[in-house]
């Protein structure tokens, strides 16, 4: 049985069909690119297996239970990183990861060093958020994955803003956590090493240009 | 509910349905006008202005009925997520809202000859006054995003919950008005009703509610081919953008 | 539960680093009051008489003036997805930051109240009633206010809309608060309307949560 499954998903945005009956499994320590144009759903697909947006057909699977079942599960086993950072202006940037660490359910002052230190942002701890240039903070939002520990990432096009030595530090960072049994799945234009990943290419699950009611 | 939640299903439904209510409209509405206008005794207190009673209770119901249905509709589109429920609350809509605005300007030119002013602020016309404002929050709602569907959900939970409070409001304003004024001139606004006065303020009161479903039949249809032509546009779009 | 109290931390210290916000509702409060008794002139008997209507409107609108921003942050910077994705009921998370609202609003308008009780010519016992009022009455404003805010995220002049949206959802807190103020100063019971606004507020927290809860993921989809 794989770990996480996808099973004939079919998303419906503003009354057009975005992609069709999409299927893939995941094992543990494995990855999954998204590809395709603008459009193709990469961001709609990556929400969906969040559980933020609701598939109109077809269901996801962890460990073979539905994720609909237990929808708070879901939420504990993943981080999302999307196209916002999710940092405030007047927080300081250990405030903001010891606060969605302990919301995520795993504070840890070591693990908030060390995801820090993953991505140089240890000298910043201090800084609120409002002095924070674009890649620092979406540095910082990237830090979360190490903060508290969750099997599943979900990763939006996380090398935007990054300079080359962040982008490296992102790799190391999922290197590692495919070698501890963790998944990721990531959408990207940039290029990302990702070594073995499947590659999902969006565009070939695109629906036909059809009316839905 | 007999597959009516299917747009085609619903679309047939109404061509097939639409002229009998329409036809009856016409029936009940002209027949209810000929006796509480011609056919019917003048209040021994109110004399003739007693007849704008056939317009303005009718509308009343009506203002409540199609806040009902809106709230109803909108609860079945929240949980089982038919599209034609969604038409269905966002038609009633303005068409509630239309009704409610009758029932306060009859009202209101009833007040005049009765309590020799425009309005009072009696508990009956409080209420309703209200209600317009909870199906103006409504409209707006609805109208205030890009993405219909966002629109669309975001105004059916309002609806929910506004429907919740209507009978909270109701007894509020029951108690406000009890503690504020007499209570003799809630009584005259709703006069002990005469059976000859009954008969006109009964064929007033269904086809209302005939001219009513008529009117959201038309507007649902009108929503559905909307939706439609909206949705062959976009993958028009989508089609010449791949 | 560890949750609750982590967010409403962040959310107090957002709104003490802030600042300005929970100052701003009550210097609004406390100016729109005072300009009453140049629209109707100064005679202390008609001040007095009026006093708690005149409070409990102003009350109304100042909170909400804070209800547009009370999910509008957090929608706009990503945070709000990551809320929702919290393994913990999202009514939970709502619960502390409506509590965080009340905290910087509702709490902030009844310290405020004893002085515009002075301006207007209130007596002691009558401002009594009125806090109680306002204690047990500006905990709904809170919890049906961020049903409308969270309804509004995304739309088009969201800040202006809730004003339409809930104002009318506000009319019974309205009238059994100053109901119960008027029948002290006229020396009848009063403790019926606090038990009515007792009530509207127990079945505000169940609606007001779930709603909100509601509309939020709606808005993040």
């Amino acid at each position: 049985m794989s770990q996480f499954a996808a099973e004939n998903l079919t998303c419906v945005r503003g009354g057009r069909a975005v992609f069709a009956r999409l299927s893939f499994s995941l094992e543990p320590g494995t990855a999954l690119f998204l590809l395709g144009p603008n459009g193709s759903g990469k961001s709609s697909l990556l929400r969906m297996l969040a559980g933020l947006l609701r598939p109109i057909s077809g269901r996801l699977t962890w460990e073979g239970q539905p994720i609909s079942d237990d929808p708070e599960a879901h939420g504990a086993r993943l981080h999302y990183v999307g196209h916002h950072d999710a940092v405030k202006p007047v927080l300081t940037v250990a405030e903001t990861l010891h606060f969605w660490a302990r919301l995520h359910g795993g504070d840890s002052e070591s693990r908030v060093q060390q995801a820090m230190e993953r991505f140089a942002i240890k000298r910043l701890a201090d800084v609120p958020g409002r002095l924070l240039s674009a890649g620092q903070k979406r540095r910082v939002n990237l830090a979360r994955l190490i903060a508290a520990p969750a099997p599943l990432w979900l990763l939006d096009e996380p090398s935007v803003a990054l300079d080359k030595a962040s982008v490296k530090a992102l790799e190391a960072a999922m290197a590692q956590h495919r070698a501890e049994g963790g998944l990721v799945i990531v959408s990207t234009h940039a290029e990302i090493d990702l070594p073995e990943a499947t590659i999902l290419r969006l565009d070939d699950f695109a629906a036909p240009s059809q009316v839905a009611a | 509910m007999f597959g009516l939640q299917n747009p085609t299903k619903f679309l047939k439904f109404a061509k097939l349905v639409g002229p009998w209510l329409a036809g009856s409209t016409i029936l009940l509405i002209g027949s209810g006008l000929w006796f509480g206008l011609f056919n019917s005794p003048a209040d021994y207190q109110q004399g003739e202005t007693v007849r704008i009673m056939y317009i303005h209770v009718p509308s009343a119901w009506m203002g409540m009925f199609a806040y009902s249905v809106m709230a109803i509709a909108s609860a079945i589109a929240l949980v089982w997520k038919h599209p034609v429920a969604d038409h269905l609350a966002r038609g009633s809509a303005p068409l509630g809202a239309a009704f409610t605005l009758i029932c306060l300007v009859s009202g209101a030119l009833w007040g005049k000859p009765m309590w020799g002013t425009w309005w009072v602020w009696d508990a009956r016309l409080t209420s309703m006054l209200i209600l317009f404002f909870l199906y103006l929050g409504y409209m707006a709602l609805a109208g205030a995003f890009d993405d219909p569907e966002r629109g669309a959900k975001a105004s059916a939970i309002l609806a929910v919950v506004g429907w919740i409070n209507v009978p909270i409001i109701k007894f509020s304003v029951d108690w406000w008005n009890t503690l504020h004024q007499p209570a003799s001139v809630t009584k005259t606004a709703m006069p002990s009703i005469d059976p000859a006065m009954l008969l006109p303020l009964l064929l007033m009161g269904v086809g209302f509610t005939t001219f009513y479903a008529t009117l959201l039949l038309w507007r649902v249809r009108a929503e559905i081919l909307a939706t439609r032509i909206r949705n062959i546009r976009l993958a028009q779009i989508h089609a010449e953008g791949a | 539960m560890s949750r609750f109290i982590e967010l409403l931390r962040r959310e107090l210290r957002l709104a003490l680093r802030q600042g300005s916000d929970s100052m701003m509702v009550v210097g609004f409060f406390v100016l729109a009051v005072i300009l009453f008794p140049f629209g109707i002139g100064p005679e202390p008997g008609i001040l007095a008489r009026v006093a708690p209507g005149l409070v409990w409107v102003n009350a109304l609108l100042a909170a909400m003036l804070s209800l547009d921003r009370l999910y509008q942050g957090d929608y706009e910077d990503g945070s709000l997805e990551l809320l929702i994705l919290t393994p913990a009921p999202l009514e939970l998370l709502v619960a502390a930051k409506v509590t965080a609202h009340w905290l910087t609003t509702g709490l902030p308008l009844m310290a405020a109240s004893p002085l515009l009780a002075v301006f207007l010519n209130l007596d002691a016992t009558d401002l009594g009633v009125l806090l109680l009022t306002l204690a047990v009455g500006t905990p709904t404003l809170s919890l049906i206010g961020s049903v409308g805010a969270a309804l509004v995220l995304g739309a088009r002049r969201g800040g202006v809309l809730i004003s339409l949206l809930v104002l009318p959802l506000f009319i019974p807190v309205l009238i059994f608060a100053v109901g119960a103020v008027d029948a002290a100063s006229h020396g009848f019971p009063w403790t019926g309307q606090l038990a009515i606004l007792g009530a509207i507020l127990l079945g505000a927290v169940p609606l007001g949560l779930y709603a909100s809860a509601a509309a939020l993921k709606q808005a993040a989809e």
